[in-house]
């Protein structure tokens, strides 16, 4: 190699080859580094592009609106399933709720549907119920299995009839997982249509064969088993059927999505 | 579209003829692909982070992984030794893994700052990196692997019956730092045909572990799940096959160095290879 260096020819090809290396190296270093904001407003604005690949990608695979998350058999059950996020919410209208067996607690539901409802969980337990034995994925990368029964949110909309502007279901939690100043702490998500009238969606009162514990979310919790955990709201209070959830609290569709993560949660 | 085998010599020289060795697309797919990968790493390593253990299965045995980061505590809760398990045999690795220097001291975090993207911890971001340049890389990785079968040149990394018997020559030959010379460095020897077919093969296995890990791509191609042993058994083949590919770069930077790095960085990016004529 080191006759090359004398030739002068191949001397400026190399510096000019050299320099055009060190140039890319030198855009892939600074995300190393400090010197480059890898979460500024610019940078997510392009990033977060993704998300709708990944949706719109995601969505044509799934073909058909019903295509199933795969359902275990009870030997494939974790005998250890990892509670995360709020597991014993202080919320005041809880903690009283809770202290009552959930006796006086009611599922509102409501918003742009035309027969708005307040059920009991007794009310719950006495509709038409869905058993499903699942794998739940944590947006973290952990996973764990567990039995969940309850009511298909489908037969829950349908009964309430949703408005023609309806777009997406939120769904209010009873916990503040971040205390705030402006009441933004407090959980929610929102989901579309396609996921709400899924087969696999349910609102669980029962996990492993039991009633739902406090910390996996009683007395109620979904389960939209193809999207992460974040998603499967715990201690539902009230659903509502709206047109746009660019109102509600932060402006982008749930706790987490509030603070980055995407609101289409498939991968 | 030239090809190596098909290399004209551009001019001759007493120190040898200037070659035409790689064409503009594999040339721009080799650049894309390397900066996708150094994000790709970094931001996973954050992911990672979130939850630093392996597991061969469907779901996570937190109680024995066969691969995990951790930290062991002082009285007050202060992470004091950052611990590296492997098939249950715990090693110290303090400042590195497990437990490493943060902006405030030793923080518990599996891979250290330095390694990660962002530096600091922040899932959320982390992911947004991942999956904006995991696009960039299947649709780089598309345009590579379209050229790599429509123009055969999958036939210069396929090594032949000739070429494995040459094993051991080529493997001495590289510890001597015997290089070729002539018109053998205008073929890739067997050791590079094997190592650069390992990496065209391990980025779409990477790529399928990675989407197993996906719950909706699941529901569409339940098969995944099967082909991987589980959705944690994909997330240990997808980190364990990244582990191989950052080896495959480690021997990929220092042979480019030894075997002349000029050259080498030249042919990569104008495409131009001299090659050094055998020494009579």
């Amino acid at each position: 190699m080191s006759r090359d260096l004398i030739r002068p020819r191949s001397l400026r090809l190399s510096r000019r080859g050299l320099l055009a290396g060190l140039g890319v190296s030198a855009a892939a270093l600074p995300l190393s580094a400090c010197s480059f904001d890898t979460g500024s407003p610019a940078a997510l604005n392009i990033l977060e592009k993704a998300e709708a690949v990944t949706k719109a990608v995601q969505r044509a695979l799934l073909g058909p609106e019903t295509a199933m998350a795969r359902e275990f058999e009870p030997g494939a059950i974790s005998a250890f399933f990892k509670p995360n996020g709020s597991t014993d919410p202080e919320d005041a209208d809880y903690v009283a709720l809770r202290k009552g067996g959930f006796a006086d607690w009611r599922l509102e539901v409501g918003g742009l549907v035309e027969r708005p409802m307040k059920l009991s969980l007794s009310d719950l337990r006495a509709l038409p119920a869905r058993s499903q034995i699942t794998r739940h994925d944590c947006v973290e990368g952990w996973s764990c299995i567990g039995q969940w029964k309850g009511v298909q949110l489908s037969s829950i909309l349908t009964t309430a009839g949703l408005k023609p502007q309806a777009r997406y279901i939120a769904l209010f939690c009873a916990d503040t997982l971040e205390q705030t100043l402006d009441n933004t702490g407090r959980y929610y998500e929102t989901i579309g249509l396609i996921d709400a009238f899924h087969p696999q969606t349910i609102l669980a009162y029962e996990m492993n064969y039991a009633p739902l514990k406090v910390e996996h979310g009683a007395p109620l919790r979904l389960r939209v088993e193809r999207q992460l955990g974040y998603k499967m709201a715990k201690y539902i209070m009230r659903i509502e059927a709206i047109d746009d959830f660019a109102k509600i609290s932060r402006g982008r569709g749930g706790f987490w999505e509030d603070r980055g993560y995407e609101w289409y949660a498939g991968i | 579209m030239t090809s190596l085998s098909s290399a004209l010599p551009a001019r001759a020289a007493p120190e040898g003829r200037l070659i035409f060795r790689h064409s503009a697309l594999v040339r721009v797919c080799h650049w894309v692909n390397a900066i996708c990968f150094i994000v790709l790493l970094m931001s996973g390593l954050q992911i990672f982070n979130a939850s630093p253990l392996l597991t061969w299965a469907q779901t996570t045995n937190f109680d024995r992984p066969f691969f995990s980061l951790s930290a062991r505590h002082d009285e007050d809760g202060n992470p004091i030794a950052g611990v590296t398990t492997i098939f249950g045999y715990p090693i110290v690795t303090t400042g590195v893994l497990g437990v490493s220097r943060g902006d405030d001291g030793l923080e518990e975090r599996g891979f250290p700052s330095w390694a990660t993207l962002p530096p600091y911890q922040d899932l959320a971001l982390g992911r947004r990196w991942h999956f904006f340049f995991a696009w960039i890389l299947v649709l780089n990785g598309l345009v590579y692997f379209a050229n790599l079968l429509l123009n055969r040149h999958v036939r210069e990394l396929w090594p032949s019956l000739a070429d494995l018997r040459a094993i051991p020559h080529d493997i001495a030959d590289h510890l001597r730092l015997r290089f070729p010379t002539g018109d053998d460095a205008l073929r890739y020897n067997v050791l590079q045909k094997l190592a650069y077919l390992s990496v065209v093969i391990a980025f779409p296995i990477l790529i399928l572990a990675g989407l197993t890990m996906s719950p909706a791509v699941d529901a569409a191609f339940p098969w995944l799940l099967d082909l991987f042993h589980g959705r944690q058994a994909a997330r240990a083949v997808h980190f364990l096959l990244a582990a191989y590919l950052v080896l495959f770069l480690i021997v990929h930077l220092v042979m480019v160095v030894l075997s002349g790095p000029i050259n080498n960085m030249r042919s990569m990016i104008t495409g131009r290879y001299r090659v050094k004529e055998t020494q009579r």
